[in-house]
């Protein structure tokens, strides 16, 4: 450091660093020798770092560290007491019915926490994650369930799942109306017209309702019934309601019937715990399953 | 800026060395304040955490406590839990407050008196003067060589010195569990690790600040007395050498000659005496300084200097710079304790302290907090109705469980249901909280499937505890297309 024995601050006595700003100058204040030591001791804590943590990258490697220590495997670690503890909890769901469970204030604590937890990891991808379905994937929080929305009809449909690679899966199969030529264009767009107004909604200007009536009748009833409102036991949909999987415009509707949907869903049970899907049950039904 | 080539500039020093202080023992007013702050404030700080508090079972019965592992801050009558933090930064503002107020009144009185850093050196500077003795018996026996009696009385401070901050550690400890437990556990070395390892820490740094950097705390490391600098004004009570009165300093002796040679001579003897008892080592002659702390304690070594040379006491007394200019100019001294400044300070504590009591009077024991589900947003049931969910958190404060009620109004013709929450005999939903725990319930809220449903609808629920009345009321809102 430079400092200018000509220059004296004249209030406190001491000399300056003969830096100067606008005509003020530094004064020069040696720092306290102890502060130079703590420098000192963080460059020996620096070495001790390198010994004891991993921190000098090697050619295809890195040097471990005394302990091997890595964050890693502090999370696996970390991930570990906490699946630990999870399995605790779930315990009781293991041994329990799942109207136990929802009788059981504080096994619904933990079955809710659980399923909303496996929901996001599985089902939200398709479903959304608060379980209101998109265009081809149902809303399971409105109310209308294609295979049943009790509790035991939603665990039977994870465990197994829909059209799956499962002995036990829902299948059934809609037959594709148009494509298949069972019936002309001109029949499915007065089919449509008049599935449109088993919910209420207007049909197509012009076209037939009546006709619509009779192809409805003589096509579709064995599946979807007489009034439209489906069968959960073969997973025709409910046709009355404000909900529609697929959509309920024109043309969503004649591609639905002119060449079937027939969506798919995996079996759960084959990548799930028995506790995770009954929390998984739970669950789906709290976002508006029925009785 | 470039430096002219023939001007000559010459290496100062980069670092230069602590020069030790050795406070000389005094004794007077200030002195025996410092002594009572001092005792109250240990005993304040070991008593509290053995002061029991009758909670009902299955709660500590420690007065204060800062219970981490359940997240519950327990003081007397108070229990906080995380989500009330707001009462700490209540706290810090007042604290912050009374800073500012008790620094426009009396300049640094919380350095000088109430500071850990300077109760702490008090105390260590007490013990080693006890053991090896006062200010010059300390001078020569640094400069000894290494004899016997200099390695046990190195040996005593330091293992009395390391006791203590043992102590001050280990009390911080009292605080966070209970405390006699934690006595017995501590000694029986069956405490958890973690209470070791901090009883250790603060050992460490109560040995290091309180022992070794003393002064260098308030020199380098504290930003308050920066801070400080910038909070006083000329109407500050500071603790001032009466410049107008002390010079030209000289001795009773030069005085005689200078007054009967029809001199002036000043009431300052230059005995060094402030400097000698002074814990930082300034020279409170040269005015106002980063390095004092305004202890008093040269007030006291000075006044007993002026008893024995029979000339008047205070010659540095708490005072202000613009007295000094007044009585410069043969005015009167004027002290403005109550000023705009000082006002604004104290009304700034009262709201602050009246708005923190009102809070803490209106606390309720329950608590309900809402969450409106994001996604959906709505959902379009198949009946026809909007639905709209809602995550409620009940939280009972009670150290019993408390049963709620939930009441839902804003939305005409909803129907509220929930899969925790369960009807009531009068139709409401009902759920039991257990004791100082939450719950959450998921709540759905649905139109009948004709209503008219607008995009925003304010919407309240209240929640309320059949045991107590009270009413938590939360207004959120219901979402339609």
């Amino acid at each position: 450091m430079i400092t200018d024995p000509g220059h004296v601050d004249k209030i406190s006595g001491q000399t300056t660093t003969g830096h100067e700003w606008d005509g003020i100058r530094e004064l020069n204040t040696p720092l306290p020798l102890w502060w130079l030591y703590m420098f000192y001791l963080t460059i020996v804590f620096a070495f001790g770092y390198w010994i004891v943590y991993p921190s000098w990258p090697l050619v295809s490697s890195y040097a471990p560290g005394l302990f091997g220590y890595t964050n890693r495997t502090q999370v696996a670690a970390d991930v570990a007491a906490g699946q630990a503890a999870r399995m605790q909890m779930a315990a009781g769901l293991e041994k329990a019915s799942l109207a136990q469970i929802v009788a059981d204030p504080k096994l619904l604590e933990i079955a809710l926490a659980e399923g909303k937890a496996a929901f996001g990891d599985n089902c939200a991808p398709c479903h959304g994650s608060g379980g209101q379905g998109q265009k081809g994937y149902p809303n399971l929080t409105a109310g209308r369930w294609l295979w049943g929305g009790t509790l035991d009809q939603i665990q039977t449909t994870i465990t197994h799942g829909i059209r799956a690679d499962d002995p036990d899966t829902h299948t059934s199969l809609m037959p594709s109306f148009g494509k298949d030529g069972i019936l002309k264009p001109e029949q499915v767009r007065e089919v449509v017209s008049y599935v449109r107004t088993l919910s209420g909604l207007d049909p197509e200007q012009g076209v037939d309702v009546a006709a619509g009536k009779k192809i409805f009748a003589e096509n579709c009833v064995a599946c979807h019934g007489e009034d439209g409102k489906g069968n959960t036991d073969m997973g025709s949909a409910n046709l009355t309601t404000k909900v529609w999987q697929y959509g309920s415009d024109l043309k969503d509707l004649t591609f639905t019937i002119a060449y079937a949907r027939n969506s798919t869903m995996p079996a759960w049970g084959q990548r799930l715990d028995p506790e995770t899907i009954k929390a998984l049950a739970v669950y789906v039904h709290s976002l508006g399953g029925g009785t | 800026m470039t430096l002219a080539s023939e001007e000559i500039y010459d290496d100062g020093p980069l670092y230069a060395a602590a020069k030790k202080v050795y406070p000389q023992k005094v004794w007077g007013t200030y002195r025996r304040l410092k002594w009572i702050v001092l005792w109250i404030a240990l005993g304040v700080y070991y008593i509290l955490p053995f002061i029991r508090w009758n909670r009902g079972p299955n709660q500590p019965s420690q007065a204060v406590l800062v219970d981490i592992a359940h997240s519950r801050f327990y003081a007397f009558f108070i229990e906080l839990w995380p989500q009330e933090v707001y009462y700490f930064t209540g706290l810090l503002i007042l604290a912050a407050l009374i800073l500012f107020l008790s620094n426009a009144l009396f300049g640094r009185v919380w350095c000088g008196y109430a500071c850990p850093q300077t109760v702490w050196t008090d105390l260590f500077t007490w013990v080693e003067r006890v053991i090896e003795g006062d200010r010059r018996d300390r001078i020569k026996l640094d400069e000894q060589p290494w004899t016997a009696d200099k390695i046990v009385k190195r040996v005593a401070k330091h293992a009395a010195w390391l006791l203590i901050a043992l102590l001050t550690g280990g009390a911080a400890m009292l605080y966070f569990v209970d405390a006699p437990t934690l006595m017995r556990d501590f000694f029986t070395l069956k405490a958890p690790f973690i209470a070791y390892l901090w009883a250790g820490i603060l050992t460490f740094t109560t040995y290091s600040l309180a022992g070794h950097m003393r002064e260098q705390v308030c020199l380098y490391m504290c930003p308050w007395p920066r801070i400080q600098a910038a909070l006083t004004d000329n109407d500050a009570l500071n603790v001032t050498y009466r410049f107008d009165r002390g010079e030209p300093r000289m001795s009773v002796k030069e005085a005689v000659k200078a007054h009967a040679h029809g001199q002036p001579a000043g009431d300052c003897i230059d005995c060094m005496q402030c400097v000698a008892v002074c814990p930082t080592g300034v020279d409170i002659r040269k005015g106002a300084q980063l390095g004092c702390i305004q202890c008093g304690l040269c007030i006291d070594a000075c006044d007993a200097v002026m008893t024995k040379v029979k000339r008047p006491t205070r010659l540095i007394a708490y005072d202000t710079d613009e007295n000094r200019d007044r009585r410069k100019r043969g005015e009167k001294n004027l002290y403005h304790l109550i000023r705009p400044r000082t006002i604004l300070y104290a009304a700034a504590i009262a709201l602050t302290g009246s708005v923190m009591l009102y809070a803490l009077l209106t606390r309720t024991n329950s608590h309900l907090s809402v969450l409106h589900v994001r996604a959906p947003l709505y959902t379009q049931t198949a009946q026809g109705g909007i639905r709209n969910g809602y995550t409620l958190r009940f939280s009972n404060k009670l150290s019993e469980p408390s049963d709620f009620a939930l009441e839902v109004s804003g939305v005409p013709g909803t129907t509220v249901t929930s899969v925790v929450a369960k009807p009531l005999a009068d139709g409401r939903l009902g759920a039991r909280v257990d004791p100082d725990a939450t719950l959450e319930v998921p709540v759905y809220v649905t139109t009948s499937p004709d209503a008219k449903v607008t995009a925003s609808t304010p919407i309240t629920f209240t929640a309320i505890d059949a045991k107590t009345g009270e009413r938590s009321v939360v207004i959120d809102h219901f979402f339609g297309p």
